[in-house]
């Protein structure tokens, strides 16, 4: 299970890579999207996908599973919503303002303001 | 034994920002509640340092819960050192800020993102814990976007998407690492990482996710092959967003990485350490390359503060008390003078309407007091001895010596020369030589006094290294010896 979840995440992080090189702005995003969700799978993954009761102390199950990984995942998610809609309207706005969303034309050196 | 005292210098910006955000109609209360705040942060932070001086580490576990299991803070000598700067940044930001910043600023939450910004940076330099320390990034980085696109012109929408970028690549790498971490390791905690990588060894494997954190640190902490987001960005916002970024941002990079070489890894310093001595002295090379290059003020310092970072790392790298102590000393001071030093070039840019060296000159005809200022900040970022920039070299190079590293020993000394040149360009340029036309002669009265007092601070600093070398020496103590560190965080079970 490890090892297919782990190509899962080079599966994701392969995609995201691609997306995050293509030169239009909401690409980047998406990519950056993928991006984020390979690293959250990858700490579900490198946690240890023991199977397991609810980590319950009371219970008196045989064996738990980790919760540690999952509060770990459920913070990067917020955050990563978070900064995900961020970032989409500030293309959003950027497009309204210099009318692209072509990295090659979001150049700048001191000449050009 | 928790001591709420720790989380004091981080709740008051928080409580600040979050009530900030009630009054953003009203520009007056803002600039009245935010100075209140950061006095209050001030205090606080002040306290702390004096309690870690006088008590030894301070540890809270929040919500009651025994390290390693719940969230730790803990306030060493370093932290609260760093913490204490930071709200002296804070508060002379904001008062700079009143100035500059301009209405439209000031009515879309400026205040309250900078109060997050402090929230952020404390936080990161307070917690014990590796995933917090992701968390604490993101809150700063958070902050750091609105700070930077606030005002929307289009330089600033262009550049903040670089840099968001960027930094979202290198948040996902950091949680990636903290992922192989925990898979290695099974702990976050950054004490008990350091206690079960001496027992069972610092393996291949950890050796290779010491050097990934490098890589995300490095990102933000601006390091040799990774700065290159840096002169942009910074150059975008205005000189007040640029000072706070100058004199914080970076720094938290230089802080995790020191935290991360001096407490978890340490038991393959040839390869690990080598590493980064030899990216702290590409480092300074290539910034003073760029500072020298630019005829742009704020060019000039953004590539100043790169060849700071190296100078840091250097003495991170060599290890050795003199050179963490070194690293220490030029790391608060390189805080205060980065501040004084943006304050100043925002003086310049603001009275001559352009950044460009080229365009300005004779300003110390009308600006006294700002021309002597920059003087004195420069001599102090060069590192002439009665200011606050001298004995923190002095002793990274002395450790570098020790070390046997004479060749980024010598960089760092041939460093200082070009650094001199640098800003000693612009106070040539800008401030003497032939007077160029001016609109007027706008006031600068209230924009000089934030970069007084933070001149003031450096030359104190430097004049009163007897009376800060206690201090000094016993965070360069608990970085040399973790058992310190761990003993205080995991003592009572």
């Amino acid at each position: 299970m490890e090892v297919m979840m782990s190509i899962v995440c080079g599966i994701l992080f392969m995609a995201a890579t691609y997306l995050m090189l293509s030169k239009s702005l909401l690409r980047i995003i998406i990519g950056t999207g993928l991006l984020s969700h390979g690293a959250h799978l990858l700490i579900l993954t490198m946690g240890g996908l023991k199977g397991g009761a609810a980590p319950l102390l009371g219970e008196k199950a045989k064996s738990y599973v980790d919760p540690l990984p999952q509060a770990l995942i459920l913070t990067a998610i917020v955050i990563s919503f978070g900064v995900t809609a961020f970032m989409l309207v500030l293309a959003y706005r950027s497009y309204q303002e210099l009318g692209t969303d072509n990295m090659d034309h979001m150049r700048g050196t001191d000449s050009h303001e | 034994m928790s001591n709420n005292l720790v989380m004091m210098p981080l709740i008051f910006p928080l409580i600040g920002g979050i009530l900030l955000i009630f009054f953003n109609k009203k520009p007056i209360v803002q600039r009245i509640l935010s100075v209140i705040f950061s006095i209050a942060a001030l205090t606080a932070s002040s306290i702390l340092v004096w309690t870690v001086h006088k008590n030894g580490i301070q540890i809270v576990e929040i919500g009651g819960w025994a390290p390693p299991y719940g969230i730790t803070f803990v306030a060493d000598m370093y932290a609260s050192l760093l913490v204490l700067t930071t709200s002296i940044i804070g508060l002379t930001g904001v008062l700079y800020s009143f100035r500059t910043v301009g209405k439209a600023r000031e009515y879309f939450f400026y205040y309250p993102a900078v109060q997050f910004l402090l929230t952020g940076v404390t936080g990161a330099f307070l917690t014990g814990d590796i995933f917090n320390l992701f968390v604490f990034f993101e809150v700063l980085l958070m902050a750091s976007y609105v700070l930077m696109v606030l005002g929307g012109t289009k330089r600033q929408l262009r550049e903040s998407i670089k840099y968001i970028a960027v930094n979202i690549f290198s948040s996902a790498l950091f949680v990636i690492t903290v992922a192989f971490l925990y898979a290695v390791t099974g702990t976050l905690n950054m004490a008990d990482l350091s206690v079960k990588i001496s027992e069972n060894g610092q393996s291949g494997l950890l050796t290779v996710i010491a050097i990934l954190f490098l890589i995300v640190f490095g990102m933000k902490g601006a390091i040799f092959p990774l700065y290159f987001w840096m002169p942009g960005s910074y150059q975008a916002p205005p000189a007040a967003v640029s000072a706070l970024f100058g004199a914080l941002l970076t720094k938290v990079g230089v802080y995790a990485i020191t935290r991360v070489y001096t407490l978890i890894f340490i038991h393959d310093k040839a390869f690990t350490h080598g590493i980064l001595a030899w990216l702290a002295a590409l480092t300074i090379l290539f910034g003073v390359i760029g500072a020298i290059a630019y005829w742009d003020v704020k060019k000039i310092v953004i590539y100043n503060i790169i060849t700071a970072v190296g100078v840091i790392l250097f003495g991170v790298a060599v290890a050795n008390p003199a050179g963490i102590e070194g690293s220490i000393y030029y790391l608060l001071h390189d805080m205060i003078i980065k501040g004084a030093l943006f304050f100043l070039a925002g003086i310049m840019i603001s009275i001559t309407g352009t950044s460009n060296l080229k365009k300005m000159g004779g300003l110390i005809q009308h600006y006294p007091l700002a021309g002597w200022m920059f003087f004195l900040s420069a001599i102090a970022l060069a590192g002439i001895p009665p200011l606050s920039g001298f004995i923190g070299k002095l002793k990274v190079i002395q450790g570098g010596f020790e070390a046997g590293e004479y060749a980024i020993s010598l960089v760092v000394l041939l460093s200082s020369l070009l650094v001199l040149y640098s800003v000693m360009k612009i106070f040539i340029n800008g401030f003497w030589g032939e007077e160029k036309p001016i609109n007027g002669n706008p006031s600068v009265k209230g924009m000089v006094y934030p970069a007084v007092i933070l001149v003031a601070l450096s030359a104190a600093f430097g004049l009163g290294t007897e009376f800060i070398a206690p201090f000094i020496t016993q965070a360069s103590e608990t970085l040399l010896d973790p058992s310190i560190y761990i003993e205080a965080v995991l003592k009572e079970q």
